[in-house]
């Protein structure tokens, strides 16, 4: 039993520190991948990706004319008025975190209010000085602190699963939308498979996900779309697939299930039950960008479920 | 006239050191002050990342400020403590009396003690809790005391905060920071602890509800945009009960629910951090939305138990202070073991003229003023300053109080590298359930201004831990 302002607090603070580390690995990729290509239209062709995944291209679009490395950097890492950039990312979930300090751990609390100080004291100049990546690292790590301290000091409580809940959802978003940006290199053709080219992108997605190990573990073999796809959406065992985020999920609902989250729950568990059973083929078959359409759009439905039955229950009145 | 010799918490007239002071003199001589310096700046920016701060009023809306934190302590000997919390128990005791008193017979009134109008003018007075039973007839549970030392060196109470006093993180925040930067200095002494604070407050709000450990206990806060938004956050954390906003309660059959992720859960006890304007625009303050629509009349039914009660600020305006020794004569038949500092209430015509007579040499304050805001200290005050100030008495006297200028004891308090004399004050916290608990010490506020004895933290006051050595 908790209040239902805080597990929204303690949802939307994680949802935000997760986001803001997807935002940095999306651009980390970019970046790198964009250092690989030679030519300056093709490099800033590249700059579309991240806006695309996030879904801000519209946004974007209406404060920058051109899509380049430095507007697109502004944009998703420092602008204050972008409520998805890192700087935002760091605010909102610092601001979450503050309105419900009773209800989590000095020690996670630190960490979000070390990052925002920090995170302010940022900006371009000095991202490019320290070197970009640099500053993506620092993004993953803290990112990476937040939940190591939440997982090590944070009491197995309501308070807990509703961070994790946001975590998990919000990541399982991210991957979809990844693979969905990337589908067209992922279907297999006949033209250049197993180029170069292919190859870097190819990569490029799994280490955006820190999966690129995992792959290799998991399938001893070269890089085929296939496999990486399958990777991504159905393996139970790589924290950032979708199996593994919609079992999460499913299982902290299932925690914290309450009269009027019946329906969110029975969603979340035919979603995870189509991809406990789901054939990689069948979903090429289907079309991918299709299946990861269809997955988003059940995704958003869990999420306002969610939203529905915990963080506005009706009361009898 | 020659210029009064302040009390020196630390030193005698000859600057011998005292004896309570003892320990920390030689801790200070040995330790080289690159040491210190190091830990200064190591308080800072421990502050800093616990983000211990207060929301400071008229500035952009979310600025945060440090209150500065002080190295050297304020050091009362044991026997110094307990003649205080003796004389504040008591205190406390005859306020709670006369809070009863107030809203039930009035016999103060009617034996000719206090003038009818005192309390019937008194905007804090609510007529709505004439009648009203509370549990253990107790109204302030949790009040703060502010004691000064006079040059004479006998404590004085300052004033009696029985509202929402706040500051009391801060005692806590203060301790366990000089704990861990100087964890030798507690070896070396026995310093009584104070970090029990937060179950003293359990207990004495468990005591409010007949079904005592099972009662639902929340703390109300009016959000994060409060100046004591970190001490309501830091509080119910301590205590393990729910933070909640008016948004989260609601009232239905006079009983108060809080709105759960598992439903409606009912609410016993509420230590509210609001003001009784704000607390329900049914009955109050139409436009606060901070409140819970329905709260008084919960209350007035015995439903739900507040803490403070709603009212409690009839007995702590600056008007009402002067009466203090007359209620503890009265109620409890004993004579006061603290003084209060002379007051002229500027409603007698006598006081008036007193006070306009002499304006340079008092300090005048609005009976309903806090924070060190709106008033004159006429030593000093430019002439021009109390020339509008006159004005704005003979307006409407009944407004203010005068009291003489107090010398404020000092304390050795760093500025830049070096130690400076500056002055402080001392808030006590006491809490009234079954019975009266205290925590050994307090917060003390230094000016860090020098000369200045303005120690309020909305004025650039900065804090020092309170050490009560045995």
């Amino acid at each position: 039993m908790m209040l239902s302002r805080v597990a929204s607090n303690l949802y939307w603070m994680s949802r935000y520190v997760e986001r803001a580390e997807n935002t940095a690995r999306v651009l980390d990729v970019t970046w790198r991948m964009s250092m690989l290509v030679k030519e300056q239209r093709l490099q800033d062709q590249e700059w579309f990706a991240p806006l695309n995944i996030t879904g801000t291209l519209f946004p974007f679009s209406g404060r920058h004319n051109v899509v380049c490395a430095r507007e697109v950097l502004h944009f998703m890492a420092f602008d204050p008025e972008n409520p998805s950039s890192i700087y935002a990312c760091a605010r909102t979930a610092r601001e979450n975190a503050r309105a419900v300090r009773g209800s989590i751990t000095s020690e996670m609390w630190e960490v979000l209010n070390t990052t925002w100080l920090e995170m302010q004291q940022m900006d371009e100049e000095k991202m490019t000085q320290r070197g970009v990546s640099t500053f993506f690292e620092w993004v993953k790590d803290r990112s990476h602190l937040f939940r190591g301290v939440t997982f090590g000091t944070m009491r197995r409580d309501e308070a807990y699963h509703f961070a994790r809940l946001g975590t998990h959802l919000e990541r399982s978003d991210n991957t979809a939308r990844i693979l969905d940006v990337k589908y067209h290199i992922l279907l297999p053709s006949v033209k250049d498979v197993g180029g170069a080219v292919d190859y870097y992108q190819w990569s490029a997605v799994l280490r955006s996900v820190s999966a690129f190990e995992a792959y290799r573990k998991a399938y001893r073999d070269v890089i085929t779309p296939i496999k990486l796809a399958e990777l991504l959406i159905l393996r139970a065992d790589i924290p950032r697939s979708l199996h593994f985020c919609i079992r999460q999920t499913h299982d902290t609902l299932q925690f914290l299930k309450n009269a009027q989250a019946e329906e969110t729950l029975h969603r979340a568990g035919e979603l995870l039950a189509a991809l406990q059973y789901g054939k990689i083929s069948e979903i090429f078959a289907q079309g991918l960008h299709e299946y990861l359409t269809a997955f988003l759009k059940s995704t958003q439905q869990l999420s306002n479920g969610v939203q529905k039955s915990f963080f506005a229950p009706s009361v009898v009145e | 006239m020659p210029p009064p010799i302040l009390y020196n918490e630390m030193f005698q007239g000859d600057r011998t050191v005292r004896p309570h002071y003892a320990a920390f003199a030689d801790w200070l001589k040995e330790t080289p002050p690159e040491r210190i310096a190091q830990n200064r700046h190591a308080a800072d920016l421990l502050f800093h990342r616990v983000g211990i701060t207060f929301a400071v009023y008229g500035e952009a809306s979310g600025t945060e400020r440090l209150i500065p934190f002080d190295l050297v302590p304020h050091v009362l000997p044991g026997k110094d403590w307990d003649h205080l919390a003796r004389g504040i128990s008591q205190r406390i005791t005859a306020l709670n009396r006369f809070l009863a008193d107030v809203y039930h017979g009035q016999d103060i009134v009617r034996a000719g003690r206090i003038p009818y109008e005192q309390i019937a003018g008194n905007p804090q007075f609510r007529e709505e809790m004439i009648g009203v039973h509370v549990p253990g007839g107790i109204y302030a549970h949790v009040a703060g005391i502010d004691i000064v030392r006079h040059s004479d060196g006998k404590y004085y109470v300052l004033e009696d905060n029985l509202r929402t006093p706040s500051g009391v993180s801060y005692m806590l925040e203060n301790r366990k920071m000089m704990m861990r930067l100087f964890p030798e200095l507690f070896a070396r002494q026995h310093i009584r602890p104070v970090d029990h604070y937060p179950d003293l407050l359990l207990e004495t709000l468990r005591e409010l509800a007949p079904q005592g450990e099972e009662a639902t206990i929340v703390l109300l806060t009016p959000g994060h945009y409060n100046s004591a938004y970190f001490e309501h956050a830091f509080l119910a954390q301590q205590m393990g009960v729910e933070l909640v906003e008016g948004q989260d309660l609601f009232v239905q059959n006079n009983t108060v629910f809080m709105r759960t992720t598992q439903g409606p859960q009912r609410v016993d006890v509420i230590y509210r951090r609001i003001d009784d304007d704000f607390l329900d625009p049914q009955a109050f303050r139409p436009d606060s939305m901070l409140g819970v629509p329905g709260l008084l009349s919960a209350y007035r039914a015995g439903r739900v138990a507040l803490a403070n009660a709603i009212g409690t600020g009839v007995a702590d305006d600056k008007s009402m202070y002067p009466y203090v020794p007359e209620m503890i004569r009265f109620y409890l038949g004993e004579e006061p073991i603290l003084e209060n500092v002379p007051t002229y209430t500027l409603r007698k015509e006598d006081d008036l003229k007193y006070v306009l007579d002499h304006l340079a040499e008092l300090v005048v304050k609005e009976a309903q003023g806090s924070g060190g805001y709106g008033m004159l200290v006429g030593p000093t005050a430019s002439s021009d300053e109390r020339e509008r100030y006159r004005q704005r008495i003979l307006d409407a006297p009944e407004r203010f109080i005068a009291q003489p200028t107090l010398s404020l004891s000092l304390v050795p308090t760093f500025c830049g590298d070096k130690l400076c004399d500056r002055h402080i004050d001392l808030r006590p916290y006491v809490l009234t359930g079954s019975q009266v608990r205290l925590a050994p010490g307090g917060l003390t506020r230094v000016a860090l201004r020098e000369g200045s004895l303005v120690v309020n933290s909305s004025q650039g006051g900065g804090v020092k831990d309170t050490w009560v050595v045995d």
